[in-house]
């Protein structure tokens, strides 16, 4: 049996119901007057960072805290991995000092796999973002966030997403918050459709289990959730897209397409926003938009998978994904 | 239940309604008219009988008694030894319990373990004027210095029996069942 959180598609349906109802408990305890649980006393979390973050690695720290873990934070800057060292050196650091679980962010996809697998540490990984591959913490919180806003709150405890459809915009190709969304969406039931520039979709993207489509305005009127990704110019190389203008117009959300939208549709983002991109400010302001609840939904998706990987005796989380899916 | 075939009831239905009432009518006489009552039901069993000594309470001061459910997995003593558990709800009245009289209600009082994450689960939610339990049965074999204020019914046990509380709300009838434990199982509060 695994121990790790490495990819969303890894989780099998009653997995990720566990976590999000999990998580519905967890978020109870944001509106206590004292925001801490015993439950993670004396187990040590590292956050590995090698690339940068601030909402993903404040939010895996605030989430660490509120359940009692010793926390230490490490980031590549300024550290030994700036003169030079391995991320096998690194871990068998950590090892070496007796750590419980690693989250790791990293810039090469398949890192967390690698440190899981390597047999380097006895830790528990949870991947926090590697290259263009995964972030399951990040699909977790959006599927969170969706069952909140579009089934509800308490009627959404021990349900899927079935037949909710989501629409993902932008820039595919560089976006592990893509992949991971993919996975875990099409796991819970929901149909989802990718809305992107053909340069900005990858290669193999007709086997995934979604809809493609260049047209954005024929996708929305039958959408329940939106989700813009950031055009992520860090990781690009080449031109993707003639025009920022261009691609603003083509496959940014304003406040005209917003409008087009069902009713109960809802926007979300996993941030950061580029405002006038991929994005206007009308549309990021609006209380349709769920930026800011992601935000504080992660706390509470992180609080549970710690809890339901470290809380124990052995993970809750199978990772083993036997049963057929849906 | 397929282990239990053999279990017999030691309390049926009227039993247990009875015993609530009795308890109710303790709380009030105990508390002076019980207005700063407030009653916290441990998940599963203990939120229905927290439910019904309320509506039993309100009936007899005539006055709403706050009830809610408290939680509490993520304080237990032996989380290390199992795989962690599903979460339940822990929902405190709106008033909160600071200043009241917090009477938490379980099924089945045991080794005490329970009950003591439920008074640290308590000091994270705020600071009751007094803390008191209610149990609907009492089978013995304390490993904590903790007792109840209000027992439905003391049952002497063996270590090698079970008492399997069945309610309406949760397994379709009222009965509280005395059966052999299983050969292979260890002790469990």
């Amino acid at each position: 049996m695994q121990r790790h959180l490495i990819s969303a598609a890894d989780l099998t349906r009653d997995d990720a119901v566990l976590i999000l109802d999990t998580a519905e408990e967890m978020a109870r305890v944001a509106d206590r007057p004292i925001k801490k649980l015993p439950t993670l006393r004396g187990r040590t979390v590292v956050n590995l960072f090698f690339e940068d973050s601030t909402r993903t690695r404040i939010s895996f720290e605030a989430a660490e805290k509120r359940l009692s873990a010793d926390v230490i934070n490490f980031t590549a800057k300024g550290s030994s991995v700036s003169k030079g060292e391995s991320l096998k050196d690194t871990a068998q650091t950590l090892e070496a000092m007796g750590v419980d679980a690693v989250v790791i962010r990293h810039g090469a996809s398949g890192a967390p796999y690698r440190l899981a697998t390597s047999g380097w540490i006895d830790a528990a990984v949870i991947n926090a973002g590697d290259g263009t591959h995964q972030h399951p913490t990040q699909a977790l919180l959006d599927a969170f966030t969706m069952r909140r806003r579009l089934v509800g709150r308490d009627a959404g405890l021990g349900r899927d997403l079935d037949g909710r459809r989501i629409t993902i915009v932008g820039d595919v190709l560089h976006s592990r918050v893509a992949r991971s969304n993919v996975d875990l969406l099409h796991t819970l039931g929901a149909e989802v459709t990718l809305v992107a520039p053909p340069t900005l979709l990858p290669v193999g993207v007709e086997t995934w289990p979604c809809e493609v489509s260049y047209d954005l305005d024929s996708t929305l009127t039958k959408s329940d959730a939106v989700m813009m990704l950031r055009v992520q110019r860090e990781r690009m190389n080449a031109a993707f897209f003639p025009t920022e203008r261009e691609y603003s117009r083509r496959y940014g959300l304003d406040g005209d397409r917003m409008a087009r939208m069902p009713e109960h549709a809802i926007v979300m983002h996993p941030g950061p926003m580029v405002r006038g991109m991929e994005i206007t400010a009308e549309v990021a302001d609006s209380d349709r938009c769920t930026v800011v609840e992601q935000v504080t939904n992660g706390v509470s998706i992180r609080m549970a998978v710690l809890y339901l990987l470290l809380g124990g005796n052995e993970p809750a989380v199978t990772h083993a994904r036997t049963t057929e899916e849906k | 239940m397929d282990t239990q075939s053999d279990a017999r009831p030691v309390l049926e239905g009227p039993d247990i309604a009875r015993v609530l009432t009795r308890i109710a009518h303790e709380i009030v006489e105990r508390a002076k008219g019980a207005d700063d009552v407030v009653l916290l039901g441990i998940p599963t069993r203990g939120v229905f009988l927290a439910r019904r000594l309320a509506a039993k309470l309100e009936q007899i001061t005539e006055r709403k008694v706050p009830v809610g459910s408290l939680d509490i997995t993520m304080y237990r003593d032996d989380l290390r030894m199992h795989p962690p558990r599903a979460l339940a709800r822990t929902e405190i009245p709106g008033d909160g319990i600071d200043g009241r009289l917090v009477v938490l209600v379980d099924d089945v009082l045991f080794s005490g373990r329970t009950i003591r994450a439920a008074l640290d689960a308590l000091n994270d939610i705020g600071r009751p004027r007094a803390v008191q339990l209610a149990v609907l049965v009492d089978r013995g074999h304390r490993e904590l210095p903790i007792r109840a204020d209000y027992v439905g019914k003391n049952l002497p046990t063996s270590l090698r029996e079970t008492v399997k509380v069945q309610l309406a709300e949760e397994d379709g009838r009222d009965t509280v069942l005395l059966g052999a434990k299983p050969a292979t199982q260890g002790a469990q509060p």
